[in-house]
């Protein structure tokens, strides 16, 4: 039966607040030592800015067998399991994608099936080139323009539901730039003294973590610039896909793919090594099938970019539009939300220390 | 494999000087008593250690002479001090940090609600497990063998040096015949029919802080075959905390900052102590002895809804109830007897508009006995809370005695190969009393003598 997610955090979070001893670790404790009584909001607000370094379980005297119990990593990372389920628009959806890898395969199989469908249906009419000769471009825009706005749309709702939850009142221009400072350094990643998370082997600080993260980030954002690139060029200079390698588009793409597909499997690796109980179990696998589908994504699009003019083409581009269409639709309710919580989390912290 | 040093205990002086001990070269094993999840004794409950300095160090703002350390510690033991011993553990704390850096300890600034610290402490990042934990990397990385759930039982003295060192692991006895021991066990405290035997019957209400495995086997054993001790056997240090702290191991978080803001009661539910003597870090030692002397070893404070936001918040919830008759029969007091203390109480206190939490405010009771001479709040505003006090344990003071060099002796003269470091021989510093920060640099400067020494004897 489900325990109490909030009962057990506060419980937790009353040891820590009259410890203290880990307060250098990250922005949580502070954050918790600033209140007496935890509200649920309040503990949304920690379990957010939390992201799973172990460094205070490791550091902890009172883990079990000690009577007091505390796995602080994983009350904080079963409540943000919860509140991301209860912030996500449409409901339900977070609590299938977030719980079950079974769900997140079958939405990736589902997004392989209708693009191999379209493009065997109404994709290869000869007419156009490149990628655009197996699946049109009116098509591609057609499928991924909305696509690309559920996400956006669906993670504003759920970040508005968040933001009233924890509290959050007006923010000032100098808390958004000092969230983005600490997303761009992730420097709570390093931990507070620059050693990196307790992620791969117990107790050992290490940066790996931190690395394949931010390779995974820059890669997501190269990609995201090599689309956007192209689609301006598409659209203002009149100047359409396929493009050479050293155009910008491809420059972006390639290096974005290759730390993105590189990031994702770094990751994967350390998730099999790390302690499963220091997090929460239950999202484990669809987190995993979550990694391997970014690591997917930038794989086909590599192969794409090398066996673009082979006839295995519209299968990989099928595959690859299948995959990142998938993408699109898990977004709000994988662990790919942690982005935007997470940067909510550090605005609403920002808008705390300064007030 | 035979082994040059067998290093007993798993704690921070246990651990410097097998790591020390390593690095010079010597082969070292670690007998743990405690298993793996427990490992690293009291040490594991630290957060901090007091660090001489000439200008900024580390996390440390400013200086902090040897004088003035050496006049702090004075000032807390009475003059009950070796104080060669105590400055060769003050002058080796300036390098100890340094080392304890390089060693893999992070530190931090001074906790919050810790400030007046900042100087003369420094802080761990995480607490002493993380210590315990990134000393243990780096012994092992440098080929330390450690072994848990190894107890020692008994060293064998003959001709001035140990023979033989029995411990044993899983229901088995084991020998060892190192060229070194290094003795970094501990004190007795968990052993409460010694603490009962030492103290007195009261001892077995104590609550222990720290860790379950210092029983003082190995002391007992050493002090049973002549070796010299000092410090006084019958004395431990005990503070004021929760009273539903558990019996072992409850550490930092069962501390209960609320006795100056409070009325303290005993189990008839009679005042006995001046509540307001003094701020609160200077006299939660005093209120352990005191609640030891109550009847049942227990005592309640009794708040009022205006006070509870002025302390460190406990790790337990306070009782709470809406009359002082609730709240009695809640705690388990004769409600009768605590209406009319609580009442006498208010009604001997004067002007409270001098009410100042952080400072001694000279705010007190007129005319009661005993007095309380500052924070003389009267109890009025409900909800009311209480929270129960017992005697929790830190260390004991009985301990061997060493030399400059860490090297203990009996009557006969000094013991060859045999040296002791941390709690088990802070008997000859620290006499009586204590001065927050002293234990682990004790322990981090001696276990780094006696690792030197014992790799040198060995080599
Ligand atoms: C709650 C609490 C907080 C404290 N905070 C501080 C602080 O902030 N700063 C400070 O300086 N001091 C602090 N102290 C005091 C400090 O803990 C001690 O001074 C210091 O840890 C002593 O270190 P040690 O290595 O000598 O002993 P310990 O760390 O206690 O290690 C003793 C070791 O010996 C092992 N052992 C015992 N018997 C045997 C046996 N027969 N065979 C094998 N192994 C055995 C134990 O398992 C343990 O590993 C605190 C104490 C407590 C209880
Ligand atoms: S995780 Fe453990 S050591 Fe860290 S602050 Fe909380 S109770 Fe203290
Ligand atoms: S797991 Fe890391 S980020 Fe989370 S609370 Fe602990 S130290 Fe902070």
């Amino acid at each position: 039966m489900p325990h109490d997610v909030f009962a057990e955090a506060r419980r937790q979070a009353e040891i820590c607040n009259a410890c203290r001893y880990c307060e250098g670790f990250c922005s949580v404790f502070p954050a918790l030592q600033a209140d007496r009584a935890f509200s649920d909001g309040d503990l949304t607000q920690l379990a957010n800015l939390c992201h799973n370094c172990r460094g205070c379980y490791y550091a902890c005297q009172y883990t079990a067998p000690h009577e007091f119990d505390v796995n602080l990593p994983r009350a904080l990372a079963e409540l943000r399991t919860e509140s991301w389920e209860r912030f996500a628009w449409p409901g339900g959806l977070a609590r299938m994608f977030q719980r079950h890898a079974g769900a997140v395969t079958i939405a990736v199989a589902a997004g392989f099936a209708l693009l191999l469908a379209l493009v065997h249906l109404l994709g290869s009419t000869g007419a156009g080139d490149g990628f655009y000769a197996a699946m049109s471009h009116g098509l591609m825009v057609s499928i991924f323009l909305p696509a690309f706005f559920f996400p956006l749309t669906s993670l504003a709702i759920s970040l508005r539901r968040y933001w009233r939850a924890v509290g959050g009142g007006r923010v000032r221009g100098r808390d958004i730039a000092a969230a983005l400072g600490k997303v761009a350094r992730m420097k709570d990643l390093a931990a507070g003294h620059g050693e990196g998370c307790n992620f791969e082997d117990e107790d050992r600080f290490s940066q790996a973590r931190r690395l394949a993260h931010q390779a995974i980030m820059y890669g997501f954002l190269l990609c995201f610039a090599a689309t956007g690139v192209a689609t301006l060029m598409h659209y203002l200079w009149a100047m359409p896909a396929p493009y050479p390698f050293l155009s910008a588009p491809k420059l972006l793409g390639v290096s974005g793919g290759v730390l993105l597909g590189g990031g994702a499997l770094w990751i994967a690796a350390l998730k099999t090594r790390a302690e499963r109980s220091l997090s929460d179990p239950r999202a484990w696998a669809a987190e995993m099938g979550f990694v391997l589908l970014l690591a997917f994504i930038a794989a086909s699009g590599l192969a794409l970019y090398g066996l673009g003019s082979t006839a295995a083409m519209p299968l990989l581009l099928a595959l690859h539009l299948g995959a990142v269409l998938a993408f699109f639709v898990l977004a709000p309710f994988t662990k790919m939300a942690h982005g935007a919580y997470r940067f909510a989390a550090l605005l609403r912290d920002a808008t705390r220390t300064k007030a | 494999m035979p082994y040059d040093v067998v290093v007993i205990g798993g704690g921070n002086a246990a651990l410097c000087a097998a790591i020390t001990a390593a690095e010079a070269g010597a082969r070292v094993i670690i007998l743990e008593a405690a298993p793996r999840p427990y490992r690293g004794g009291n040490s594991r409950h630290t957060r901090n250690f007091r660090c001489m300095h000439h200008g900024p160090l580390g996390p440390l703002t400013d200086s902090y002479s040897e004088d003035e350390y050496i006049a702090d510690l004075l000032k807390v033991t009475g003059g009950k001090t070796d104080e060669a011993l105590a400055r060769i553990a003050i002058r080796g704390s300036e390098r100890a940090l340094p080392w304890m850096q390089a060693h893999g300890v992070h530190f931090q600034p001074s906790l919050s609600g810790t400030l007046s610290l900042g100087r003369t402490n420094a802080f761990f990042m995480g607490g002493g497990k993380a210590l315990v934990n990134a000393y243990y990397r780096t012994a092992e990385a440098l080929g330390v063998k450690v072994l848990y759930e190894a107890p020692v039982a008994h060293l064998s003295l003959a001709g001035g040096r140990i023979e033989e060192v029995v411990f044993e692991q899983m229901g088995q006895s084991h020998r060892l015949r190192p060229r070194s021991v290094i003795v970094a066990s501990g004190g007795f405290q968990a052993d409460t029919d010694w603490l009962a035997r030492a103290w007195g019957p009261a001892a077995k209400n104590f609550l222990i802080r720290g860790t379950p495995y210092n029983r003082g086997a190995v002391l007992a054993d050493l002090i049973e075959q002549g070796a010299e001790t000092v410090g006084d056997p019958t004395q431990c240090h005990a503070v004021a905390i929760d009273g539903r702290a558990p019996k072992f191991d409850g550490g930092i978080v069962t501390r209960l900052d609320c006795v100056p803001f409070s009325i303290v009661v005993n189990n008839s539910a009679q005042r006995f102590y001046d509540e307001g003597e003094d701020v609160w870090p200077k006299r939660y030692a005093i209120w352990g002895r005191l609640v030891a002397a109550q009847p049942g070893q227990v005592a309640y404070a009794i708040i009022d809804s205006r006070s509870l936001d002025l302390f460190m918040p406990s790790v337990f919830p306070p009782v709470s109830a809406n009359s002082i008759e609730e709240l009695a029969e809640k705690l388990g007091l004769p409600p009768a007897e605590l209406r009319a203390t609580v009442d006498g109480f208010n009604a001997n206190c004067g002007d409270t508009s001098g009410f100042r939490p952080t400072e001694l405010d000279g705010v007190a009771t007129n005319g009661i006995t005993p007095p309380k001479t500052n924070w003389a709040r009267p109890i009025t505003e409900p909800p009311f809370y209480g929270y129960s006090l017992r005697t929790g344990v830190t260390f004991t003071y009985l301990g061997l005695k060493v030399t400059a060099r860490a090297q203990c002796s009996t009557a006969d003269g000094p013991i060859e190969n045999l040296w002791a470091a941390g709690e088990t021989m802070a008997g000859s510093i620290l006499g009586q009393g204590y001065l927050a920060g002293f234990g682990m640099t004790i322990g981090t400067v001696f276990g780094r003598i006696a690792g030197k020494e014992a790799a040198a004897h060995a080599a």
